[in-house]
């Protein structure tokens, strides 16, 4: 995989609802299935432990359900993702299909991590989340565009207005999410800046 | 000075603003271990990049390590894969690796400051969400999640949106039987797992200045679960003492001029914050999590919530955690009956922890039907204590005496919970399924609360157990 210079300033499809407050990076993605040194395959073990019994047979979550299989979109509550900087939980659901996700908060770790892997996480208010997760429900598959340069969510005939962090919000539009080759084309100004710090350049033994 | 520590360090590792608004951070030290690394020395060798300061980058394991039997081949294959990955990449880029042959390796943040490698000022990054911990030293510690690994690994920096600065200043001193374990849970409970997004919190006042730097490290290393990515302590006397003398700290006159420049860091008493909290320490009393999020913690004396008593966005999550554990609203925590007793962690595995527990578990068994280990943090910390005859405190009162690593904190190992065992926990999280069963349950607590728990087999005030314990400070 090369670096991927890509802008991504509209994703669309159906969504998926996964409902709750708290929901942390364990529950996404069990430490178990962490025991692995390629990203690849992750996508199966998306909330596995609330997806299956111990001796493998289906619980219900919205994970399981044929009505939202093809979902791109992933609709959360309140802190989501909290926990563990595992980028193994992000990347697990992108690799079930999600490319976007919207709740109420992330967690800072997460939303980080989703944004280095250009999956957009923006924030709509309490009230304006539970209607779409009920416009979801209705009809689950009632069409979604995220549009990032007008923030703008559409549900259906439905709009709204979503908040973001900035940085990552232009990140995303301008292509350099994945951020190292921006990192690197500073190397010069990087070194010069390491030599000023006492404990790298000075004191240090 | 009117300036924080944070804002002066941040500024001090500033490369440059981007484009996005994010300023390029310069890491000073970069820690790496076998979970999170390996998908990143991938991505770099995908992209043709070598590694930028192989100098400023140390790797140890801790997460997989089997506890009980470390021979290799590990009889877990795919722990042994990591294993192997972990000491190709560090042997192909010139990282230095504290592996399972040192007598250093050991949870990555137990390591950092055992070796001096934690230092005031410096920015600490590591794929790891209890980073902060090194944030005890006066220095900003970073969980980071893989991708950004891949641009520490190539660049040596980040891009980082600057946070916001909580001073959270804890007044008059710890009782008898409480501790800086207790400190941290009641700061969470209060202001909720996500009360920290988007701040630093800055750790201050005369409770916290009294704490040692290892109880600094327990209070620090939580901050995440209280959802802020950096805590951190200014740099005192406690801490220059702490650090001179260790192998990579500055020697001689060169240690002179670094505390000079450490004490220039701290935040003077005028200095600004975006919000400030205030917590007593004088009337704090042990805390216990009766929930699946560490904001789910109460006073040992208190009552689990009823539903309706909680602010209406709790409730939610308070009905899901009472369904998981099997407790009633209204039911006292004490008494609560444990099977598990687990000592370590990166919270509460060092030897400050290990002395303090043996001290109250001396002269006393286990219950009967309690399983109860002990994992070291780190080699160090296991040598110390075996120096100290602290093993045999604990193998005669009944508890498995383990080898260094993160062990049961996740359950990434062999050391995992069986169906819907409770345990009674020095670690950090009690999330649904993290200590390795989908149905178990976990009740965090201060390493003398578990031993107490462990000794009654419920929970237990360590109080009435040990009759005027005298922490060791």
């Amino acid at each position: 995989m090369q670096e991927i210079k890509q802008a991504i300033s509209h994703v669309e499809g159906t969504a998926i609802v996964v409902p709750g407050n708290d929901i942390d990076t364990d529950q996404i993605i069990p430490a178990r299935f962490m025991k692995v040194v390629t990203f690849d395959g992750l996508g199966e073990y998306a909330f596995y432990d609330l997806r299956f019994t111990a001796d493998g047979q289906q619980k219900p979550h919205p994970f399981n359900e044929e009505r939202f299989s093809g979902a791109s979109v992933l609709v959360v509550n309140r802190n989501f993702g909290c926990g563990s900087s595992r980028e193994h939980a992000p990347q697990a659901l992108m690799r079930a299909g999600i490319k976007a996700m919207v709740g109420e908060s992330f967690a800072e770790i997460f939303a980080g991590n989703c944004t280095a892997m250009g999956v957009p996480a923006i924030t709509l208010p309490h009230g304006s989340v539970q209607k779409v997760m009920q416009e979801i429900e209705d009809d689950p598959l009632i069409h979604i565009t995220i549009d990032l340069p007008s923030s703008v969510i559409t549900v259906g005939d439905a709009s709204y207005t979503f908040d973001m962090p900035a940085a990552y919000r232009s990140a995303l539009i301008a292509g350099n999410w994945d951020s190292t080759s921006v990192l690197l084309s500073h190397l010069d100004m990087i070194d010069n800046r390491a030599s000023k710090i006492p404990y790298i350049s000075g004191f240090a033994v | 000075m009117k300036r924080n520590l944070f804002n002066t360090v941040w500024d001090m590792h500033k490369v440059t603003t981007l484009e996005t608004g994010q300023d390029q951070l310069l890491i000073g030290l970069h820690l790496i271990h076998e979970v999170t690394s390996p998908q990143a020395f991938q991505m770099l060798e995908e992209r043709g990049l070598k590694v930028h300061r192989p100098d400023r980058t140390f790797a140890t394991v801790d997460h997989i390590v089997p506890t009980a039997n470390q021979e290799r081949p590990f009889k877990d294959r795919l722990a042994e894969q990591m294993m192997q990955a972990i000491e190709r990449n560090t042997k192909k880029h010139g990282i230095e690796f504290f592996g399972l042959h040192t007598d250093h390796q050991g949870i990555v943040h137990i390591i950092g400051p055992e070796l001096g490698l934690t230092q005031p000022g410096m920015t600490i990054a590591c794929g790891d969400s209890h980073t902060s911990t090194h944030g005890a030293f006066g220095a900003i510690g970073l969980g980071i999640g893989t991708s950004q690994i891949r641009d520490v690994l190539a660049t040596q920096t980040m891009a980082l949106s600057r946070p916001k600065v909580r001073k959270i200043n804890v007044t008059g001193r710890l009782q008898p039987g409480v501790y800086a374990k207790d400190i941290i849970l009641k700061i969470i409970a209060d202001l909720g797992v996500n009360g920290g997004i988007g701040y630093a919190y800055e750790y201050n006042g005369e409770a916290i200045h009294a704490l040692s730097m290892e109880e600094r490290m327990t209070i620090c290393n939580m901050s995440i679960e209280g959802g802020a990515r950096v805590g951190y302590v200014n740099p005192d006397q406690t801490t220059f003492d702490y650090v001179e003398g260790r192998r990579y700290a500055p020697k001689g006159e060169a240690f002179d001029e670094a505390v000079e420049f450490w004490r220039s860091l701290a935040s003077g008493p005028d200095a600004e914050y975006d919000d400030v909290y205030e917590l007593d320490a004088n009337t704090l009393r042990p805390m216990v999590t009766w929930g699946i999020t560490p904001g789910q913690a109460i006073s040992l004396d208190d009552r689990i919530p009823s539903i309706r008593d909680l602010d209406e966005e709790q409730r939610e999550t308070a009905k899901k955690a009472l369904k998981h554990m099997g407790f009633s609203e209204r039911e006292p925590i004490k008494g609560k009956k444990i099977d598990v007793a687990f000592l370590g962690s990166c919270t509460n595995g060092r030897i400050s922890d290990l002395r303090e527990a043996a001290r109250i578990l001396k002269g006393h068994k286990v219950a009967k039907g309690v399983r109860a280990f002990v994992v070291p943090g780190s080699q160090q910390v296991a040598a110390q204590a075996e120096r100290e005859g602290l093993p045999d405190i604990f193998r005669d009162a009944g508890f498995d005496w383990r080898g260094a690593g993160c062990s049961m904190c996740l359950g990434m190992n062999p050391d995992q919970l069986h169906d819907r065992e409770m345990s009674a926990s020095s670690s950090n999280r009690n999330f649904i399924g993290r200590q390795g069963s989908p149905s178990g349950r976990t009740l965090l607590m201060s390493p003398a609360m578990v031993m107490a728990a462990a000794i009654t087999g419920e929970v237990s005030d360590v109080s009435e157990i040990v009759p005027s314990p005298e922490p060791v400070r």
